[in-house]
């Protein structure tokens, strides 16, 4: 039985499998998305961000019980950093999540960020259709508060939901650069551990500062560890959805999300001919021309390409 | 590229797993990704966790002497799950006649205290993707 076909009859071997080709960058992942592609769209995708340690882990593990309550079928993908140096990852967002891995409705996989050419959203982002094709209702996207890689990952989700904690310092002023503005959604954590009102309080005047869109998040206190929180969080969760698709939002966010996919495929690709034409013959001769200064590495690239073109 | 990926658990009601994170670690160093699960796991979590995230190995580590019954039950699910190929090792204070039982069972290896970071990183690259998925 092929993995799609395995993945259409909800054996979750075949699920983990696939998205395994897709980390690897396998050849047979392309021909695997193309099959399943028609099959995806139906999920509500949430983003959960934040700096490390905040609880997001814990805040899912509870939005996953929240949501099996209501009849949800839950896919989860935690994304942690790969080392530069060494390539490997210690992957520990499943410690959180205690036994939830043998309920029949939820699939977790954790990644690492690796070195994907199209960069994190490239795997992330069909990783997200393969649990959607698997027949997810919402999937859960962790990242691990570095930086870019969650304003990243927001273009692929429908929510974003940014965990932040009290005592950490300014951690509204720490938000500011990137994550704050991409928020639907702020739970701020660990109540039971310092003064979480202040920091929504924070948090509430810098929105009344900003731009005013047709949402305005809310921003809420918690104790995940307690299970004090997700029952609020997932009606939200729930409004969202509801107010992207009342306002028309939704289809302007399916848009954004196909474009940002495609983006992701072309300079995957552009990027893999460019290393073909890297380890081609005439990309020495013409590194000896720049050598020489008879051309500009701008003008040698182009004259390359154009050869390589002409060559097809 | 493939990258050898490893779950480290640790079953049984003991929770010190000091020992679980330091090879956790040094398999890291040595380039894998290992998906760590934490402490007091159910053999059938374990298994679960291993099909999900795909795995190529699983460390188990144990101390409380529960070995004989944990670790065979695991090798056992991962089987019936068709997950036989996954190379099973073990880490704790497991006596040698235990340990014969043990790979008798289809774990390929036990690394008592002490052992060389080394030793376990280099046995789990050499070791993984060989052996064959016979069913049970
Ligand atoms: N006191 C308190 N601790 C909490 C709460 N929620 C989570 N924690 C603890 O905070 C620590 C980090 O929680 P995680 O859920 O792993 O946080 P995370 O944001 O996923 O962490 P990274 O993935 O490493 O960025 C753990 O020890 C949790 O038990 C809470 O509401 N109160
Ligand atoms: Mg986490």
């Amino acid at each position: 039985m092929s993995l799609v076909e395995g993945l259409r009859n909800g054996d979750k071997r075949a699920v983990a499998k696939l998205i395994s080709l897709i980390e690897d960058g396998d050849a047979a992942a392309t021909a695997a998305i193309r099959e399943i592609y028609s099959m995806t769209g139906k999920a509500h995708v949430v983003g959960v961000s934040g700096p490390p340690g905040t609880g997001k882990s814990t805040l899912i593990f509870r939005l996953a019980q929240e949501f099996r309550k209501r009849g949800k079928k839950v896919g989860i993908i935690a994304v942690d950093p790969t080392s530069p140096i060494s390539g490997g990852a210690l992957l520990g967002d499943r410690v959180r999540m205690g036994d939830l891995a043998s309920d029949e409705g939820v699939f977790i996989r954790s990644m690492g960020t690796r070195g994907r050419l199209g960069g994190v959203s490239a795997a992330t982002s069909d990783a997200i259709n393969v649990l959607d094709a698997y027949g997810s209702d919402i999937i859960f996207v962790e990242t691990a508060g570095a930086g870019q890689t969650d304003v990243e990952v927001s273009d692929l989700v429908h929510t974003t939901v940014v965990v932040v904690m009290p005592g950490v310092g300014d951690e509204v002023q720490a938000l500011k650069a990137g994550l704050f503005e991409v928020a639907h959604i702020f739970v701020v954590n660990k109540a039971d551990l310092g003064d979480a009102d202040r920091v929504a309080s924070d948090l509430s005047i810098m929105l009344e500062l900003g731009e005013q869109g047709d949402w305005t998040p809310p921003v809420l206190t918690a104790v995940a560890l307690r299970g004090e929180a997700e029952k609020e969080v997932a009606d939200f969760l729930e409004e969202h959805l509801t107010h992207l698709r009342e306002s028309g939002r939704m289809e302007e966010k399916k848009r954004r999300r196909a474009e940002k996919e495609l983006m992701i495929a072309i300079s995957e690709s552009v990027l893999e001919r460019s290393l073909a034409l890297s380890s081609g013959r005439s990309f020495m001769s013409f590194v000896d021309e720049v050598l020489e200064k008879r051309m500009s590495p701008r003008e040698a690239a182009i004259r390359l390409l154009e050869e390589s073109h002409s060559g097809d | 590229m493939k990258k050898i990926r490893v779950l480290i658990a640790k079953p049984g009601l003991d929770g010190h797993d000091r020992g679980a994170k330091v090879v956790a670690r040094a398999l890291r160093d040595a380039g894998m990704e290992v998906i760590y699960t934490g402490i007091q796991k159910t053999p059938e979590d374990i298994v679960e966790a291993a099909i999900q995230e795909d795995v190529d190995a699983v460390g188990l580590s144990i101390l409380s002497g529960a070995h004989m019954t944990l670790f065979p039950r695991v090798t056992k699910l991962l089987r019936k799950r068709g997950m036989g190929d996954v190379l099973v090792v073990g880490g704790g204070i497991i006596p040698p006649k235990d340990a014969l039982e043990l790979k008798k069972a289809g774990v390929a290896e036990v690394f008592g205290p002490g052992t060389p970071l080394n030793t376990i990183v280099d046995f789990i690259e050499k070791n993984v993707g060989k052996k064959p998925d016979v069913a049970g």
